[in-house]
């Protein structure tokens, strides 16, 4: 007896809670901007026009999901197999190394779709190596993962400094960035996709990773609910003890479970180095590693709920980017905060408004105002 | 006729489409102890826990005192005078017995003054219920029977008059379960009332007054205790006559299939818990291992099937060595026809989250026949699953629904029909009837029986000395970690516990 309370039918679990939760943070976000003297109404004109209003603002607002469905189903494999992988930031950032190479050596001898693919596997194999480490450490050594991915993520990021200073910076130039790719090391962006919607996606970076991402998601799936592995890591997430006892090695599925968890961190990479800057630029993570955590906790670590959850944070990154540039006083910290605010009500405070709403659903089908309650009191 | 506790009048409830009570009439008298028995997933818990507040009613009406009133969580409850001992215990592992006992019932922020008073209180309620614990005690290094006061003396702290046990024997020792009755019956002393959920008709015909009987989800019966006998009480629970007695023909023991020499076991501690045990198991014979609670057995066992590291000895399966000592591979000792029921079902022998189907498979999941290539086939999972849902009754019939919401003893099922249908050569099982109802019992010994008759060796702990007794061909007993000696199935159940005391063990045992 888990939840002592009824359960739910589905379309309240998984739709009307997680709305309400939407609306309580959307609703207290304005009072933030409330309380720096600007119009509520006006900010949430332009977070959702600045998302939707244009083809082009969807495809950013969508570009950027693809990099959070990444991310968040790195945080939400690992989880299942009850690790906390803290480390998508540090793992898709040192991915990044495995994209350049493969566009360095072959962005001019080889179409991008030659390239893509072996930047596919540089990503995976860079940010899977990278996820190695901090798995193998807790498997063998007990340190825990989550300590040890944060130290890897400062690891990483003094590593790719000196990688952008050092080794991948083209000579005599000043920027922290490697050479621009030529046609090979850039991907197409998906224009055909909106046209079909009768959009155009204008300037906006929207590009063949978004379909990469999907099927990612529902690779995610098969691996989870129909592979052998994934029914290991589900047992050791639920119960270590059964798993033990069920002859599952743990150290191995903490292993393996690791390197697809930073395997995926590490996909995110090719969204912006090969779909958007043709380059990779020092910092071009910006912290989404750390936003998978949130997209997972959302998603309940599931594809078909990271999928949802990462558009949620495309829409407020991208919309959120609108606020910020057509109102003034709104700094992008302000931004910040309101992100802010949808995690702690849509993931940490989850349980809520449960039990209200349980109550009410309950009460509203008939079923929980029985005689006795009716008569009680 | 007395005063009534409480009445229920009316009450139903399905989960989706399992109708687990149906229009149950129910009245509790005061100042008596009220059984409840009833086979597996009958519905008894999810009674108690409609009167306690963890689930709502469907329909109907609770009563307590005569008065009308809805209990819509446990915190209504306790302030209707209801108190509950679950069977699995909800108390604060790193907390005290004071801490716990107060926990939720602070008078104020101020923590100082509502100690010293719930010091005295606690002092009291000791005294009156002959209660004894200490206060100051650590939860978590008390004895399970122990914590089990630490719930009661949590629920008569908050004034409660009545006072719901699910299942409160089912983890204790014998001792322990005189001294659970012996409190029971100073607080019916004391004019308190008590619903006792259990599946030990002897317990129901020592200390009951009334006894209600359920049977899928609707109560068929209340007798005067005095006025039944456990055959009428086991027919109404059944709906058909139980063979109470188990019947078996000679064993048969042919070569030794499991070997153990010297095998001795620490815990996390350091204490030595499986102290230079030998044994020998046969081909088509029943060893039970009798000893009270906590001598060692439950190690014995883990460290037979390579959950637990042994520090020394030697273990054979079939003739040839398993690394006890060092990595033994627990998949592979299934592969060389090893079968493992543990004891703790709920932690080790099941993942509750799971679907039931996905228990099915547990440990064996890596049979090619549930797979196609890389992908879990799971129409054969399923249809494997049904089977044998079928063969061993397992209730409801529901492959896919959660393992958490299957009754006790329907999950304990779970994990037998698993492991027995395998047809193992060599069958370790640890409790096998704990939590489950006398009909599944039946079935439960008859299939273990079955399968020595087949020519499986199996060897058996169980803290229920009368299935020891039933079942085994030999009994082995166990005390302080040492096999303190061996009878044949017809000794005196005098003479075994003596043996489970550690009174006449032989010399060595006793430096
Ligand atoms: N939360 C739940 N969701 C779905 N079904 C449930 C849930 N809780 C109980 N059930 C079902 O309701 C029925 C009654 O279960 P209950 O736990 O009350 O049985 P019980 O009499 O206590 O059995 P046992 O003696 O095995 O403990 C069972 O069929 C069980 O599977
Ligand atoms: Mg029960």
């Amino acid at each position: 007896m888990s939840t002592p309370y009824a359960k739910l039918p589905g379309w309240v679990e998984y739709g009307l809670i997680p709305l309400v939760n939407l609306l309580v943070a959307f609703a207290v976000a304005g009072l933030v901007v409330l309380l720096v003297g600007e119009s509520p109404l006006e900010a949430a004109y332009h977070m959702i026009n600045g998302a939707f209003g244009r083809g082009e603002y969807i495809g950013f607002t969508l570009y950027y999901a693809t990099t959070f469905i990444f991310t968040g189903l790195a945080v939400a494999v690992a989880f299942h197999a009850g690790l906390f992988n803290i480390g998508g930031e540090g793992q898709a950032y040192v991915a990044g190394i495995g994209v350049a190479l493969a566009c360095l050596w072959l962005d001019r001898l080889m179409p991008w779709y030659v390239v893509f693919p072996i930047a596919i596997l540089g990503a995976a194999l860079f940010g899977a190596a990278w996820a190695f480490l901090p798995g193998w450490l807790q498997a063998k050594r007990g340190s825990h993962i989550v300590i040890t991915t944060i130290m890897f993520n400062f690891i990483a990021a003094s590593l790719m400094n000196y990688m952008l200073n050092r080794v991948m910076k083209p000579l005599g130039s000043m920027s922290l960035e490697t050479r621009t790719f030529d046609a090979g090391g850039q991907l197409p962006k998906l224009d055909w996709l909106m046209a079909m919607f009768g959009l155009s996606v204008g300037t906006s970076p929207f590009n063949v990773t978004f379909l990469l991402a999907l099927a990612a998601a529902f690779g995610v799936w098969v691996l989870i609910w129909r592979t052998k592995l994934g029914y290991e890591m589900r047992t050791m997430g639920h119960s270590p003890q059964a798993a033990r006892y069920a002859g599952i090695k743990e150290a191995r599925i903490i292993v393996i479970t690791m390197m697809i968890s930073g395997a995926l961190a590490g996909m995110m990479a090719l969204n912006p180095i090969m779909g958007e800057t043709y380059r990779m630029q020092l910092d071009f993570v910006q912290g989404a590693g750390f936003v998978g955590i949130a997209v997972a906790l959302m998603g309940r670590s599931h594809p078909a709920g990271i999928i949802p959850a990462a558009i949620l944070f495309g829409v407020l990154y991208q919309g959120g980017a609108e606020i910020a540039f057509e109102m003034p006083s709104i700094s992008r910290d302000m931004i910040v905060i309101i992100q802010g605010l949808v995690i702690l009500f849509a993931g940490a405070l989850e349980h809520m408004f449960r039990p209200a709403i349980t109550r009410a659903v309950l009460a509203f089908s008939g079923r929980g105002r029985t005689d006795a309650a009716v008569k009680g009191a | 006729m007395g005063e009534l506790a409480i009445e229920l009048k009316g009450i139903d409830k399905s989960f989706g489409l399992v109708h687990a009570n149906k229009d149950i009439n129910l009245k509790v008298r005061k100042g008596t102890i009220h059984g409840i028995i009833g086979e597996n997933g009958a519905g008894k818990s999810t009674l108690m826990s409609i009167l306690y507040g963890f689930y709502q009613a469907d329909r109907g009406e609770i009563l307590v005192d005569g008065r009308a009133i809805s209990i819509r969580d446990p915190n209504a409850a306790i302030a209707a005078g209801i108190g509950m001992v679950h069977q699995h215990f909800m108390l604060v592992e790193n907390f005290t017995v004071l801490e716990n006992v107060m926990l939720g019932a602070e008078d104020s922020w101020i923590l100082n003054a509502g100690i010293t008073k719930a010091r005295a209180e606690l002092k009291r309620l000791e005294k009156e219920y002959a209660l004894e614990v200490d206060p100051d005690a650590v939860i978590e290094e008390l004895p399970v029977g122990l914590q089990q006061r630490v719930e009661i003396l949590k629920a008569l702290y908050r004034k409660a008059d009545i006072l719901i046990l699910d299942e409160p024997t089912g983890v204790l020792t014998p001792a322990e379960a005189d001294h659970l009755f012996r409190i029971l019956e100073q607080l019916k002393a004391q004019g308190k009332t008590v619903i006792l959920i259990t599946h030990k008709l002897r317990e129901i015909m020592a200390i009951t007054d009334e006894v209600s009987v359920m049977r899928r989800g609707e109560m068929v019966a209340t007798r005067e205790t005095d006025k039944t006998s456990v055959e009428e009480l086991a027919e109404l629970m059944v709906g058909r006559r139980v063979l109470l007695r188990v019947e078996k023909g000679a064993a048969h023991p042919g070569d030794v299939k499991l070997s153990v020499k010297n095998l001795t076991v620490r815990d996390g501690r350091g204490v030595t818990m499986v102290d230079d045990v030998s044994l020998d198991l046969r081909a088509g014979e029943i060893v039970g291992i009798a000893g009270v609670a906590g001598n060692g057995q439950s190690e014995l066992l883990e460290a037979i099937a390579g959950i637990r590291r042994a520090v020394s000895g030697r273990v054979e399966l079939n003739g040839r060595a398993i690394d006890v000592t060092g990595h033994a591979d627990p998949a592979e000792l299934r592969q060389r026809g090893l079968a493992h029921v543990p004891e703790d079902r709920h932690h080790v022998g099941l993942v509750l989250k799971f679907e039931e189907s996905e228990n099915a498979i547990l440990g064996y999941h890596d049979d090619p026949k549930y797979r196609k290539g890389f992908i879990l086939d799971v129409d054969a999972i399923r249809a494997d699953a049904e089977e044998k849902i079928q063969k061993y009754d397992i209730r409801p019939p529901n492959a896919r629904l959660k393992t958490a919401n299957f009754s006790g003893g329907n999950q304990q099922k779970i994990v037998l029909a698993r492991e027995m249908e395998r047809g193992p050569d060599v069958l370790i099982i640890g409790q096998p009837t704990r939590g489950v109802d006398v009909g599944a019992i039946e079935f439960i010994h008859k299939r273990i029986i079955e399968m020595r008759d087949q020519g499986k060796a199996v060897l058996l702990v169980s803290v229920e000395l009368d299935e020891i007794r039933a079942l085994s061909d030999r009994i082995l007993v166990m005390f302080a970690g040492r096999v303190v000696g061996e009878r044949a199935p017809d000794a005196s159940e005098g003479e075994l516990g003596l043996l489970m005391a550690g009174v006449e063990g032989p010399k060595e045992a006793a430096q």
